[in-house]
């Protein structure tokens, strides 16, 4: 009896396991299929298959990437800027208004995104107004906007990589004559660097896959990879946006591979 | 004992730290001659390690004045006291093997490359720990971690040594050998020392001088025996040999009398006419029929604990007071042991009992004591 409830049990579980990957896997395998069709619109069945796709890739949408590429860096460069000392502050120091500072990093993280790029865009607008700048439609503009909404995710990934780190360390170092600046540098520093590196990635993927932000802040000059592929989709339904797509699936996923071998995400990341 | 001659006198001068309304740290002064190693003492929140922060600069003293061979330091960040500090948790740096862990002191202070190697192999070899220099402190055990840290302590040079419950992370077996490894290694470079334990046991063994602290405030300073032949208060006859401490009132002479009648005949003859509480220590406690000039009490069992190489009888005298008496539990001095309900008889003599007065002030006996003559204690 309790056998076969048992093996009711195991089919159960297996089954919503089945579901759970079919929801992640279905999509992303349709997309693959979906890039190799040789048709310019998206038929089923298709008459052949190609990989002429992928190569096209760069004449349709290489400056969005590049575009992407420089704001994904100037993102991470800005949000570890921002984000290493606010971790350290925050986990390491009592002060006032700590809450507050706390909360306000966070922040951007719970504002729908296309409120958020609205406001943004307004921002930027009145002090090009006032200031006769050029942020508008920039790349210095989007760099600035997506600092915004990478920072909280560098601050959290800091602060749970210093939790678990012994701050008599810390201490210890004062104690043996390293001077404040050189106890972050050489004990600090690198009891974080586990939560920096996944803090940085995750800054990268969150700025290089946004939309609501961008749809606002480009220009016809600059243009990111996400409203690129929107834009496109607007005349041209073809199985090119789903080889941009499985490109950028790729990029992404080397990229976490090549990381995890430096540094356990699993580790910082809960 | 010589000193070294980097060992320096360290003084501590009326020093407070509060926190919020609570003083942590009240009013404790403390002078260490160079080369001593005295033990902070205390049960927890007593201000022991918060008295060891403030001497390594960690936080700041509300008032009072820390100095160093007569130089004011209180003003001085950690990083520039000169201090080598042991943790209870070791901290080390997990990123960085033993050898940078030891060589990392000396690298803050530029001592180059070929006098930093030379002193890293000096304390490896000191800690016995030569084969571990490539590896991780997690790879090492808790023992050997401490060493490490030792090691890296007195790679500097420091001018005080402070020991924060360096062994309390440590196996019962090791601490016996990582104790004596310190007072030798201590001893041997002639440092200044303070540690901080709450275990007495620990302190005993390696204290020049003992600092018992309670609720902040210094109760008694002096070497170990003093503290335990001549408590300065009933707190500290507590804390040291667990005395028990039995409140009464004295009426000029032998006579205790208890709050509820019942009244203990005390070995000396004592003056005046107030509350006072007696202490005794258990091991001083015989039961039997007492000798000539002996104190004695009339109690009923309520418990026997054989322990081995002890036994312990609780002793009820009246409704409010019992009293803890122990004696050895095996071979031919081993005392007899009582079953609980029985009449028994409790003395000890004279030496062996302390008066305290209303403020806790001891009170000295109007005969003279038959005790061999003791160290002078300096509380």
């Amino acid at each position: 009896m309790t056998d076969a409830l048992a093996r009711v049990e195991h089919v159960a579980v297996s089954l919503l396991v089945a579901l759970g990957i079919a929801l992640i896997g279905v999509p992303l395998v349709l997309t693959l299929y979906l890039s190799v069709f040789d048709e310019k619109l998206i038929l089923f069945p298709p008459h052949g298959y190609t990989l002429d796709w992928y190569p096209a890739i760069p004449a349709t949408f290489g400056a969005p990437i590049w575009t992407s590429l420089q704001l994904g860096v100037g993102a991470v460069a800005g949000s570890l800027l921002l984000g290493v000392p606010a971790g350290i502050g925050l986990s390491r120091h009592r002060f006032r208004g700590k809450g507050l500072v706390s909360t306000l990093l966070l922040a951007p993280l719970t504002v729908p995104g296309i409120a958020l790029g609205l406001a943004v865009y307004m921002l930027l607008v009145s002090i090009d107004e006032q200031a006769g700048s050029g942020l508008t439609g920039s790349l210095v503009g989007l760099v600035l906007a997506h600092v915004m909404i990478t920072t909280p995710w560098v601050v959290r990934l800091c602060i749970a990589s210093l939790a678990t780190h012994d701050r008599t360390a810390e201490e210890a170092a004062a104690s043996l004559g390293a001077h404040p600046l050189a106890v972050i540098w050489r004990v600090t520093l690198p009891a974080m660097r586990p939560g920096i590196i996944a803090g940085a990635l995750f800054a990268f993927v969150v700025s290089f896959e946004n939309l609501e932000l961008a749809l606002f802040l480009t220009s016809p000059g600059v243009t990111t990879l996400p409203v690129a592929v929107l834009q496109y989709l607007e005349y041209h339904i073809d199985p090119m946006v789903a080889a941009v797509a499985v490109a950028q699936t790729v990029g992404i996923a080397v990229l976490l591979l090549l990381l995890d071998r430096f540094v356990r995400l699993g580790r910082v990341v809960r | 004992m010589t000193a070294a001659p980097e060992a320096a006198a360290l003084s501590l001068d009326r020093l407070v730290r509060r926190f919020g309304a609570h003083a942590a740290v009240d009013d404790v002064s403390l002078e260490v001659a160079p080369g001593e190693l005295v033990v902070l003492l205390g049960p927890s929140g007593c201000g022991k390690t918060t008295t060891l922060r403030l001497i390594a600069g960690f936080i700041a003293p509300n008032a009072g004045d820390i100095r160093l061979d007569g130089r004011s330091i209180v003003a001085l960040p950690p990083h520039r006291r000169d201090m080598g500090i042991v943790f209870q948790s070791y901290a080390l740096f997990p990123h960085l093997s033993v050898a940078r862990n030891i060589a990392f002191g000396l690298e803050m202070r530029r001592a180059g490359t070929a006098a930093t190697a030379a002193r890293v192999e000096e304390m490896l070899r000191m800690v016995r720990l030569e084969e571990f220099a490539a590896r991780l402190p997690r790879q090492l055990s808790g023992g050997q971690q401490q060493r490490v840290a030792l090691a890296r302590a007195l790679a500097i040079h420091p001018r005080v040594l402070l020991l924060d419950e360096p062994l309390s992370n440590l196996d019962a077996a090791l601490r016996q050998d990582m104790a004596r490894e310190i007072r030798l290694l201590q001893q041997a470079r002639g440092i200044t020392s303070i540690m901080v334990t709450h275990d007495q046991t620990e302190a005993m063994a390696l204290a020049d001088r003992l600092v018992l602290l309670h609720d902040g405030k210094v109760q008694q300073i002096g070497p170990p025996e003093a503290l335990h032949l001549r408590p300065a208060n009933p707190f500290v006859a507590r804390f040291i040999g667990g005395s028990n401490v039995v409140p009464g009132r004295i009426d000029g002479g032998t006579r205790l009398a208890l709050a509820d009648g019942v009244a203990i005949t005390l070995a000396a003859a004592y003056r005046g006419s107030s509350a006072a509480s007696l202490a005794v220590r258990p091991d001083s406690i015989r039961l039997g029929t007492p000798g000539q000039g002996c104190a004695r009490a009339e109690g009923t069992v309520e418990l026997c604990t054989w322990l081995g190489a002890t036994v312990e009888h609780l002793v009820r005298l009246s409704p409010q007071v019992a009293i803890l008496a122990r004696g050895p539990g095996l071979g031919p001095d081993a005392a007899p042991r009582h079953k609980g309900g029985a009449r028994v008889t409790l003395h000890w003599s004279a030496g062996e009992e302390f008066l305290f007065d209303a403020a806790d002030r001891p009170v000295a006996a109007d005969v003279v004591d038959t005790t061999p003559a003791r160290e002078t204690n300096d509380a």
